[in-house]
């Protein structure tokens, strides 16, 4: 399978504090992939990072190209979304302008029908299209985040806790969406700490741990690996 | 060389220089004008450096006290001398009346409320017939002493540089003092200062009075050195020019006063020659000069000129008298009842229910983990506790009293300490200095004795308390490091050493042990056991399941806010909904 | 206080509170966007009046050499800062945005004041020699701390106003000007005259609020530049610059300060200085909007317009004593009700 993303030597920092350290990341051009570890292993910050948002050492590529020093909005334009940990939704407008404004950079010529696309996907969000967005339920929030994400039709759409903070019965239907969005051919990195859920729905599983990437493999393994439940659980 | 001889070698030079042959008068007015200029500042440095808040109208507190004696000694001929305690006076009310305003003012909104208050003082200098409008007040006597008007620059000189160096000394005092660390911790946040009884409105009042009271001092010499006073001295301008001597200089530092002062007063002086011959006209240039260098002194040297001196020559070693008398401990009631009971607990967000009816106790020598996943609720369960947000509903007791809607200093001065998740330590002190503040509440000593210095001997109970606590921890080695530099593992157990310098019967901890490595896990359970050995309640949030299992007494499990489990923790290893709210699983 | 009065009064206060209100929004703007509560803001209303007022009289405004300075500085620090990626078209787009553009601009103020040229003219030529300066001075001394506390872009701000006032001083002298007005007519409104100059200035306020209304409201652009505003980093995931933004946001204000000084120079005299007072009354109003709200500024400004002109006829000596103290209650209102709360 070709390899769409490419991590190398990445290191992330915050002051002196290195919260991200000299990991290695490879992501094929489909499927998903899951990053798995307890609170404050340095998920988020690996994901902040592969954006741009934060700025690493290392190197990274894309597609064949070499991306380190690109800015958020170039990795945005070559097909990379982000789904982060807090939604970042616009909250003060609507739902439908939330939703045009994700292929601000991207796609912004065929927003039309990705509008329309993204409504079929998600037919709340066009029930609420005029709703400002500070009104929606948890659900709703993390649907739009990734409905905006969607617009830009990203070849790579990473998702930082999808799960985080909702009822059970939402957690289906976004565990849903994230399986129907691999079957249409987006590469997906999840980061999920609902661990069990991500490595079912995953072809593969990197685990990190205080910074660094401990063990990866197929999901299909990774999934039995009884030390990794433990320390998931605590149990032993 | 050692460190406490620069300053003072720098002072003997300066202090003779006005009296070495050939050196002009007009140098020695400069000086003058740098040592008034340093007092305003100095107490700017103690506002926005030490205590976080900025101001630009401290010009206004010069103009006040100016104005006040040049009043009283031109139109009711009073000698200076004994203007000077009403100047004061004077200036210390305005300060306290427009503090009461300022310090409530939270954010941004504070540095432009002085902009306000500010451009409102100056103008009315200028337009109140009884001060003389924008011509201001002339005439005003000089000082003297024993007959002899000290009229000439090298006459006034010693007078200036001695208000500056007991002012100096004064504020170095009072910033190592009990007062003086609620005061520095103000800067980095006001939570920590509350989760240990400090009153921060309080604290912030004295500080912003303490620098009106310097620029008053300024003020006075001002208006008898000048033998005038004009509006446009105390005008929003100067007040901006203090600021900036305080960056230039370094806002963090007492000496970044003295050299800011000098530097802007310095280059002020050269611009106004040069720039003039430059241009070809007269006028204000030196702004376009001062202009740049703020911005440039803010890309490029945010913490100013002395923060690069201090970083070379600083030493935060201190003696620490081992054999202080210990701090009076209230004694620990110990047996069978609850230190803290919660019944009810409710918080609402809106429309979102963050915490939902939530009960638990906590006894002596026990400790109560309160776990659930990302979200569950227990971080508002803990700020509900510890009084930083209101409750909606439900009771909170501790010792049997009752503390919901208690603020956070009350429950502290209960014996309850805290950690915060997020390290909540001042970055630019020391390890030790932060561990002290932890003893706050069972110190006396206030401002003035921490300037005249009649505090040592508490201070050196307090110092050895905080070393204990340090070595209890495994930091001793690090106490006299900035707290900055610490790992997150050590800032965590510096966290908790400032906690036991409470002396609490409650020890409450707020995720201890995330982001800490196997080890300092190991390390961290290990001190928690002792603890508990020793009589002390301890309530754990936390998310690490592996490390709640092998310490806990009892644990309580909170999802979507409400409490879904409580029990040993092999019981809750067990309980297929804990399973299910940890582990998942979309089947 | 007579009918007469009132309505004259009313009439002082509603022109000076348009202009409040202009700037007001470019305050709100600019604070949402970047963080920075910019003081110089008042600082373009006079270089604006002031530009206009020199192309009037047919001399050289002294400010094409800070549009000049600020462009080449700006380019030098966009080709070291980029020194390791440079690309052809990126070497050709500072050379034309930084170098050319300025250069070309100061060239032609140089040749057009001389002559006669229409009022128009003058108007569009002193606006486009001001207001690329706003872009300018954000690349060069906000950008390099983007991730400094509203506190240190606070000062950094008084140091760009510092600057351009002492520079105003030079460039313009310390005498005031008055620029002629575009229509010279005098209306009588009942027992008040109302000039025509007057009317435009409210009008052209109006033009102004409903195009910034449409601007946000209607147009992916402006929703790009409200999204940043609203959340910066959900704004950056979507491919949305902060830096684009920033420069935007600056080009506006700028662009409303300018506008402001052409408009309201025939009515007043213009010093260098004039611009901070007035910048700071519409910072007053932002205060009252706490930097977030557009219209509650556009109230508040009108508001202290007229509060203003009252004061001032009451108590002229004190008007800027009573408007400035109004400020402290208004802030410690502002801080009771929306208290910052300490990031975790």
């Amino acid at each position: 399978m070709s390899v769409l993303l490419t991590a190398t030597d990445l290191s992330v920092s915050y002051g002196k504090v290195v919260a991200v350290h000299n990991i290695a990341i490879e992501l094929p051009g489909s499927g998903i992939v899951t990053l798995i570890g307890a609170n404050g292993a340095g998920k988020s910050t690996t994901l902040l990072s592969l954006m741009g948002v934060l700025p690493a050492k290392g190197k990274l590529m894309f597609d064949g190209i070499d991306i380190t020093k690109s800015p958020v909005e170039e990795r945005v334009e070559m097909g990379i979304s982000l789904v982060s940990e807090k939604r970042d939704l616009f909250s003060s407008m609507s739902v439908e302008d939330n939703l045009r404004l994700g292929c601000y950079r991207r796609n912004r010529s065929h927003g039309g029908e990705a509008l329309e696309e993204v409504f079929g996907r998600f037919p709340r969000l066009k029930e609420r299209r005029r709703q400002l967005a500070a009104t929606l339920s948890g659900g709703e929030r993390q649907m739009l985040a990734m409905g905006r994400a969607l617009m830009a039709r990203p070849r790579l759409l990473m998702l930082d806790e999808p799960s985080l903070g909702l009822a059970p019965l939402i957690v289906r239907d976004i565990f849903r969406i994230v399986t129907d969005l691999r079957d249409s051919g987006i590469a997906i990195l999840l980061v999920e700490q609902n661990a069990r859920a991500a490595l079912e729905v995953a072809s593969a599983g990197y685990v990190m741990e205080l910074g660094e990437i401990t063990t990866h493999g197929p999901a299909s393994e990774l999934i039995n690996d009884r030390r990794l439940i433990e320390s998931y659980l605590g149990i032993g | 060389m050692n460190t406490k001889s620069i300053p003072l070698l720098i002072a003997l030079a300066a202090l003779l220089a006005p009296y070495l042959p050939g050196v002009p008068l007009f140098w020695v007015s400069l000086l003058n004008f740098i040592g008034l200029a340093a007092l305003v500042t100095l107490g700017l440095v103690v506002l926005t450096g030490v205590g976080g808040m900025t101001s630009f109208g401290q010009a206004a507190f010069v103009g006040i006290s100016a104005y006040t004696t040049a009043v009283l000694s031109v139109k009711y001929g009073i000698s200076p001398w004994l203007t000077l305690p009403v100047s004061i006076l004077i200036t210390t009310l305005a300060a306290f009346l427009i503090g009461l305003m300022t310090v409530r003012l939270s954010g941004h909104y504070l540095p432009l409320g002085t902009i306000a208050w500010g451009i409102a003082i100056s103008y009315l200098f200028g337009n109140l017939e009884y001060l003389g409008r924008y011509n201001g007040i002339s005439g005003v006597p000089p000082l003297s002493i024993g007959g002899v008007e000290l009229i000439e620059g090298r006459q006034v000189y010693p007078v200036v540089w001695l208000f500056v160096t007991v002012a100096v000394i004064g504020t170095k005092n009072l910033l190592d003092s009990r007062a003086g660390r609620a005061m520095s911790v103000l800067r980095s946040g006001k939570t920590a200062a509350q989760a240990f009884g400090v009153n921060t409105t309080r604290t912030k009042l004295i500080v912003f009075v303490y620098a009106g009271v310097l620029a008053g001092l300024a003020g006075w010499l001002f208006a008898h050195i000048q033998r005038a006073v004009t509006p446009s001295a105390f005008g929003i301008n100067a007040g901006i020019e203090y600021l900036l001597m305080a960056v230039v200089g370094g806002a963090g530092h007492v000496y970044g006063a003295i050299i800011g002062a000098a530097v802007v007063v310095l280059l002020k002086n050269q611009l106004q020659d040069i720039l003039p011959l430059i241009f070809g006209q007269g006028g204000n240039f030196e702004s376009i000069a001062f202009g740049a260098l703020l911005i440039l002194a803010l890309i490029y040297a945010r913490d100013g000129i002395w923060a690069a001196i201090d970083q070379r020559f600083s030493n935060r070693r201190r003696h620490i008298n081992r054999d202080a008398k210990p701090l009076e401990t209230a004694p620990a009631k110990q047996g069978d009842f609850a230190l803290l009971k919660v019944e009810g607990l409710t918080k609402r967000f809106g429309g979102l229910v963050a915490v939902n009816g939530v009960g638990f106790e906590v006894k002596p020598g026990e400790i109560l983990g309160l776990l659930g996943p990302n979200g569950a609720g227990k971080s508002t369960t803990f700020n509900l506790l510890t009084g930083v947000i209101p409750l909606t509903e439900g009771r909170i007791w501790i010792d049997g009293g009752r503390v919901d809607g208690k603020l956070p200093e009350e429950i502290a001065a209960r014996g309850v300490a805290r950690t915060f998740q997020h390290v909540k330590l001042a970055p630019e002190m020391s390890v030790l200095e932060n561990v002290a503040l932890g003893a706050h509440l069972r110190g006396r000593a206030g401002f003035v004795r921490g300037m005249l210095r009649l505090d040592r001997e508490e201070e050196e109970r307090i110092f050895a308390e905080a070393m204990r606590n340090l070595e209890r921890t495994g930091l001793a080695d690090d106490a006299f490091q900035l707290a900055g530099s610490l790992s997150l593992g050590a800032s965590r157990m510096a966290e908790i050493a400032r906690a036991l310098c409470l002396a609490p019967n409650l020890l409450l901890l707020d995720e201890p042990a995330a982001g800490l490595r196997r080890f300092e896990k190991e390390e961290l359970a290990k001190l928690l056991s002792s603890l508990r050995a020793d009589g002390m309640g301890i309530l754990l949030v936390e998310h690490d399941m592996e490390f709640v299992m092998g310490l806990t007494d009892r644990i309580v499990v909170l999802d979507f806010g409400t409490r879904i489990a409580e029990g040993t923790p092999t019981e809750i290893q067990r309980n297929p909904a804990v399973q299910e709210a940890y582990l998942g699983g979309v089947q | 206080m007579d009918s007469t009065i009132t309505l004259f009064l009313l009439q002082d206060g509603l022109i000076n509170g348009s202009i409040y209100a202009l700037l007001a929004v470019a305050f709100v703007l600019l604070f949402a966007v970047t963080r920075i509560i910019f003081v110089a803001q008042g600082d373009f209303v006079a270089y604006g009046g002031l530009t206009f007022a020199a192309l009037q009289q047919g001399s050289v405004p002294g400010s094409i050499w800070l549009l000049a300075g600020l462009g080449i500085i700006a380019g030098t620090l966009e080709f070291l800062r980029e020194r390791r990626a440079l690309t052809r078209p990126k070497v050709l787009g500072i050379l034309a945005g930084d170098f050319v553009f300025p250069l070309t601009l100061t060239g032609v103020a140089i040749l057009a004041a001389p002559q006669d040229m229409p009022y128009l003219f003058d108007m569009a030529l002193a606006l486009t020699l001001v207001v690329p300066m706003g872009p300018y001075i954000y690349r060069i001394c906000f950008r390099p701390m983007a991730s400094a506390s509203v506190l240190v872009l606070l000062i950094a701000s008084v140091g760009v106003h510092w600057l351009m006032i002492g520079l105003g001083l030079l460039f313009f002298g310390a005498e005031g000007y008055r620029a002629a007005p575009m229509f010279g007519a005098n209306f009588a409104l009942g027992p008040v005259p109302v000039s025509a100059q007057s009317l435009l200035v409210m009008g052209a306020t109006l033009a102004l609020l409903v195009g910034f209304y449409l601007f946000f409201g209607r147009t992916l652009a402006g929703k790009a530049l409200m999204a940043t505003a609203v959340n910066a980093r959900g704004a950056s995931l979507v491919g949305i610059s902060p830096s684009f933004s920033g420069r935007t946001a600056f080009l506006m204000a700028a662009f409303v300060g300018a506008i402001s000084g052409i408009l309201i120079a025939p009515l007043t005299t213009l010093y260098y200085d004039s611009g901070f007072l007035i910048g700071l009354k519409g910072f007053v109003a932002a205060i009252v909007a706490g930097f977030a709200s557009f219209p509650l500024a556009v109230a508040g400004a009108i508001a202290i317009g007229i509060a203003e002109a009252v004061s001032a006829f009451f108590a002229s000596a004190f008007k800027e004593v009573i408007v400035f103290s109004l400020i402290l209650p208004i802030l410690i209102w502002r801080s009771i009700r929306a208290p910052h709360l300490e990031e975790d």
